[in-house]
């Protein structure tokens, strides 16, 4: 048993920074996955087609909302760090971070409603 | 982290920042046409844009996500640093050599 | 008779590294702070307690401690603020080892700070004219929001990238080092520079900014750590600094 205390995570930026460590370790893993489907039409654009085709069920095209959600979301969480290394300290991060998921989730939404 | 690997993080996350803007638009673009392989190779077949900037942004993305492993392994997982290093670099070259052997598949095949 | 005093429950840790929670009930009071609930089962309960402090004021930061889960000031935290449902749980600062009860071995965070080089190298001597620095200059500004550092530690307990990362220097001794990267009377910029950029320095920061959430004097470790990457990123491109 530990004298940890445990409670100081779960502030909105501290928790921006977790989705953004997240987000970022999720893609890393999906994306080998999306580079090798690529480039199954190396030998022509059936093999594609038949992903593409399998790819059509509404399991797979939410998990396709999930990884439009997760990529805006490590964008602008990586924004985050590149503006408060890079620039003069403003106040009122919480309410861009706050915004920032916001963004997301109406970019992965509009997505989800183009797709089904 | 070292100042240089901090740098390349850095460099190739701001160089990034369009190429995702842009990915995202082809994203829709392509799933609102409800494109097939034959519509999709058919655009990106022998074109040296297409080449140049998906080209880029696997290298871009090879260089940031192995830099990324790379500090979630030191600081979460219990590989010594060399161990971890390692580790990433596989990462980078697994994910270098299969996008650019998509991004030939879609360009010159 | 007057109505029995409402009870606080408390948790405190007992013993070093390998101890445990202890609970003791002790009264409640108008206007209590922290320090007081643990001064109170010292003197009362259990004088086997350990525990620091001195000002009793907020000024010389001995008492910090974690109280609920957060690294707090204990004789600036009321009671009331902290305790929910008549409940408190205390412990010794995080992210440091143990020496007994609530008494953290505050020694690695003293070497960071030394290890930062967050310590003043003199340009001139005794017999020069005093330097003459302008309040209003930037690097003036910029050195006086982070110079109020009185290295309590709280900044060090809260942040997870020291919890991850035994080598990182962490937010205070590198909140120094930005004091005298600033300061134009010092001479050591070199050694600090390629100190802060070394492994463990400010480029494993994350800006979670826990440092600055929990600072008690309201510093900006996060900012001075991004102050430090911008500087230390332009002496390597300018082949000032070896990676």
């Amino acid at each position: 048993m530990s004298a940890a205390g445990t409670k100081h995570r779960g502030s909105a930026l501290w928790l921006a920074a977790m989705i953004h460590r997240l987000s970022g370790l999720a893609l890393a893993i999906f994306l080998p996955i999306h580079f090798f489907v690529l480039g199954l039409s190396f030998h022509g654009g059936a093999k594609l087609d038949a992903f593409l085709r399998w790819s059509d069920q509404p399991l797979v095209k939410f998990a396709e909302g999930g990884l439009v959600f997760l990529l805006t979301i490590h964008l602008l969480g990586g924004l985050r760090v590149l503006v408060i290394e890079n620039f003069d300290w403003h106040d009122g991060q919480k309410r861009l971070a706050m915004l920032a998921a916001t963004v997301s989730a109406i970019v992965c939404f509009v997505f989800l409603v183009r797709v089904f | 982290m070292s100042v240089r690997l901090y740098l390349w993080q850095r460099a190739t996350a701001a160089l990034m920042v369009p190429f995702v803007l842009i990915h995202i638009a082809v994203i829709f673009y392509a799933t609102r046409q409800q494109m097939t392989a034959a519509d999709i190779l058919s655009r990106t077949h022998g074109s040296a844009a297409w080449a140049s900037f998906y080209g880029a942004f696997v290298a871009a993305v090879s260089i940031h996500a192995s830099i990324g492993v790379r500090n979630i392994l030191t600081e979460w997982s219990a590989l010594a640093d060399r161990a971890a290093g390692w580790c990433a670099i596989l990462l980078g070259i697994v994910l270098a050599l299969l996008g650019f052997h998509a991004v030939i598949s879609l360009v010159l095949m | 008779m007057p109505e029995p005093a409402a009870q606080l429950s408390v948790s405190l840790w007992r013993g070093g590294a390998d101890g445990r929670y202890e609970t003791y009930s002790v009264p409640r009071r108008e206007s209590q702070t922290v320090l007081d609930v643990v001064t109170y089962v010292q003197r009362h309960i259990d004088p086997t307690l350990s525990y620091r402090f001195a000002c009793r004021v907020g000024m010389c930061g001995s008492c910090a401690m974690t109280v609920n889960g957060h690294p707090r000031w204990t004789c600036r935290t009321h009671v009331a603020k902290v305790a929910d449902g008549g409940r408190l749980q205390i412990g010794p600062l995080d992210n440091l080892p143990i020496i007994k009860d609530l008494a953290a071995d505050m020694a690695p965070f003293f070497e960071k700070w030394q290890q930062a080089k967050g310590v003043f190298a003199p340009s001139q001597t005794r017999a020069e004219p005093m330097a003459r620095i302008r309040p209003d200059s930037a690097p003036r500004i910029a050195a006086d929001a982070a110079i109020e550092c009185i290295n309590c530690g709280v900044c060090y307990a809260a942040c997870d990238t020291v919890r991850w990362n035994s080598g990182y220097l962490g937010p205070a001794a590198l909140n120094r080092a930005w004091t005298l990267v600033n300061d134009v009377r010092d001479s050591g910029n070199g050694a600090r520079l390629a100190a802060i950029a070394a492994s463990g320095g400010c480029h494993s920061c994350h800006s979670h900014q826990s440092c600055q959430e929990h600072c008690p004097l309201t510093l900006n470790p996060t900012a001075s750590i991004a102050g430090l990457k911008r500087r230390s990123a332009a002496a390597y491109l300018k082949g000032e600094l070896k990676a």
